[in-house]
């Protein structure tokens, strides 16, 4: 296994109070696999991936437990010294907002240069012609021409794919995608999701894609797991996650989305609202806005179960799933 | 007046409505792009709408689609008058609300109010949910005496699904839901006919977007609004509105009703929106034809000649870019009739069905059209 994440904890220390962002998250993610994590916002899903890149701001945040396995080596035991050396060789990020990620006072060149100049002690003109190569990778049109230019000089889809390329430049193992499509229009997301799929078949990376839009995630993952108030709420393959839902929330979230034969009924909402990370509720979190909802729900905390039925490795956290997957 | 819904025309002439509230028709919005500090000239315009018409019936839905830069913004500035048009004509009851006086104007702007996209902005911090609600009473006092004014506003909170005892709180005691909720029961305080919203649901979460959606499904029978409804998420237009507009770079290109653009688009835009917008099935992921388009949007400022989309067009050839192809039904539709006779702007304009329909997508091939095996 490429990454195994077990049992995860983070909370937040705020003037309020400790907001429990990840409260005992797993998953694992193989070579070329696609890992989606789809979740709300709040959920805990861009706080699990910056743990996992050590990238979270200490303090406020805080890993209060758990293990961090990549390729076999728990990485919340490094030093900040070799993390740094796993950190964009090994695993790289890419962000949302590719215009506030990227350095407005440096071209795109130098910025894409720095990744072999740092890790690879590279020249600067070995490293130019690198970043040339890697632009050309991610289909930036005249990249030798271009090469000089800045951040705002480029449309939103040609600096996310630049961040594409900068997160692939030392061809990591691994590839954290937040939301890498979520600021782009459809016709361009398109682009960005086809060229991000093609290079991480051709690198055999494995992906783990952070977002909230069930139409991506049925496009391009292998693996869901879904994340509500800091826990995975259910995890399936894809195919399973779609056709026959094991978890409420996941159910509603699917049938949230407007169908042609819903068409000028009422959609189905899930009642209520998130909860309040300080203050989550007791038993099942999510037991305030569920349909199946009992006393049991809201006394025992859901173990994540194994969902034997589909035949599949599904696994849902609630404790009448089998409900949930034949009702 | 409640159930007063007049369903479009069917056949015959799609954008045909039967009686419009709202006549939209040639409208242009330029921004000068100027140079020099003391002696300024013109050096061009950023042509954000360039030519648009469309009517909205009594109590209809209008969805207007396109990716960002398209301006489908800037129409809905010009429509509650936040914007003056360059050219063209925005007929609120057959009058021209570009040439009213300022008084007529007044009256005209209580019946046309807006919902902005993002609730995080869009309310004040400092006002109260009472005084934000309240405020548009301030200024057209005639709707509702003073006294009555909280009570109005305690209903509002209501009608909208919020509890009336929350009227003394600020925006930030409140979730991105219920400040969206805040921000349409401001717009329905003062009883207008129409509603313009600007992306209402794109900033709110999921699970979130659909409780929204159905208020104001809602509310539109409730209170028998005509709703000019713009968003970039397909899948929404498409639950909400009885027709459909697809912008793009400042011009409408496909209009007709919800089921004829999405199953039978004409233009190529439309299709390659359509074959773009993520499917939530993975059982889709094999059979279904992608059109990806390259490139980008071209510069408003910079529009090509003849067909703004020929740049990004695969069908393009000479005659894309010397003609100029008109919003009109295709002449090889316009006899046979059906559900592809509605207006597009393309001069190879040619039905292609890019979303399979949904009882159709579990057959292994259906009628989908033929697609090479992938290797």
């Amino acid at each position: 296994m490429l990454l195994e994440v077990r049992d995860l904890h983070v909370e937040f220390r705020t003037r309020d109070g400790v907001a429990r962002a990840v409260n005992g998250v797993s998953y694992s993610v193989d070579e070329g696999e696609t890992l989606a994590v789809l979740g709300e916002s709040g959920s805990g899903k861009s706080v699990t991936a910056q743990a996992v890149m050590g990238i979270l701001d200490t303090p406020p945040g805080k890993i209060t437990g758990g293990e961090i396995l990549f390729k076999g080596q728990d990485l919340l035991t490094f030093k900040e010294e070799e993390r740094r050396k796993v950190r964009g060789a090994q695993m790289a990020m890419i962000f949302q907002d590719a215009l506030s990620s990227l350095n407005p006072v440096l071209s795109v060149g130098a910025q894409l240069g720095e990744m072999f100049t740092v890790h690879r002690g590279m020249s600067r003109k070995d490293a130019k012609a690198k970043a040339v190569e890697l632009m050309d990778r991610v289909r930036i049109p005249a990249a030798a021409s271009r090469v000089g230019d800045y951040p705002h000089q480029f449309s939103g889809g040609m600096r996310q794919r630049i961040m594409i390329a900068m997160a692939l430049a030392l061809e990591p193992a691994l590839i954290i995608a937040d939301e890498p499509t979520t600021a782009l229009d459809v016709t361009v997301q398109a682009q960005v999701m086809d060229l991000l799929a093609e290079l991480q078949r051709e690198l055999n990376m494995g992906l783990i894609l952070i977002t909230h839009d069930l139409g991506v995630v049925a496009d391009v993952a292998d693996r869901i797991a879904v994340m509500y108030a800091g826990t995975i709420v259910e995890s399936a393959p894809v195919h399973d996650i779609y056709k026959a839902p094991a978890h409420p929330y996941t159910k509603g979230l699917l049938e949230s989305i407007p169908r042609l034969d819903q068409k000028g009924r009422e959609l189905y909402a899930i009642k209520g609202l998130p909860p309040n990370l300080m203050n989550i509720p007791s038993g099942c979190a999510f037991n305030p806005r569920c349909p199946l909802a009992r006393d049991v729900c809201r006394t025992d905390v859901p173990p994540l179960y194994e969902v034997t039925e589909a035949g599949a490795d599904g696994r849902s956290a609630c404790h009448f799933w089998r409900e949930c997957l034949h009702g | 007046m409640a159930e007063s819904m007049s369903v479009p025309a069917t056949g015959g002439a799609p954008t045909a409505v039967a009686e419009p509230i709202l006549q939209v028709r040639g409208l242009v919005k330029h921004y000068p792009l100027t140079q020099g500090i003391l002696f300024r000239k013109q050096v061009g315009a950023v042509k954000a709408v360039d030519g648009v018409d469309f009517d909205l019936g009594a109590g209809e839905t209008l969805g207007i689609v396109g990716e960002s830069g398209c301006g489908k913004s800037t129409v809905a500035k010009m429509l509650v008058n936040l914007e003056r048009p360059t050219a063209g004509e925005i007929r609120y009851k057959g009058e021209d609300i570009a040439k009213l006086s300022s008084r007529a104007l007044k009256a005209v702007r209580r019946n046309i109010q807006m919902v902005f996209q993002d609730p995080y902005t869009s309310l004040n911090p400092r006002m109260t949910v009472g005084d934000i609600i309240g405020e548009p009473y301030e200024i057209h006092p005639e709707v509702a005496p003073k006294g009555d004014r909280r009570k109005r506003v305690q209903d509002l909170l209501d009608v909208v699904g919020l509890n009336p005892e929350y009227i003394n709180r600020y925006p930030h005691q409140f979730s991105g839901g219920q400040r969206q909720r805040i921000g349409i029961a401001r717009g329905l305080a003062l009883r207008p006919e129409i509603i313009v919203a600007d992306e209402p649901v794109s900033a709110l979460d999921v699970s979130v977007q659909a409780q929204v959606v159905n208020l104001m499904d809602r509310l539109q029978s409730e209170f028998g609004l005509s709703y000019v409804f713009i968003a970039h998420d397909l899948s929404i237009v498409r639950h909400i509105s009885d027709r459909v507009g697809v912008m793009y770079l400042g011009r409408i290109v496909e209009t007709g009703r919800d089921a004829e653009i999405y199953d039978h688009p004409t233009h190529p835009y439309t299709q390659a929106l359509l074959s773009a917008v993520p499917v939530p099935d993975p059982e889709a992921r094999e059979h279904r034809e992608r059109i990806i388009l390259s490139g980008d949007v071209p510069s408003p400022a910079n529009i090509p000649s003849g067909c703004r989309f020929r740049t990004r067009c695969w069908k393009a050839q000479e005659r894309c870019a010397l003609e100029v192809p008109l919003l009109a039904v295709p002449a090889a539709f316009r006899y046979e009739g059906g559900p592809a006779a509605h207006p597009s702007a393309c001069h190879f304009a040619e039905e292609k069905q890019v979303v399979p329909p949904e009882e159709k997508r579990d057959l292994p091939s259906g009628e989908a059209p033929q697609e090479p095996p992938k290797s």
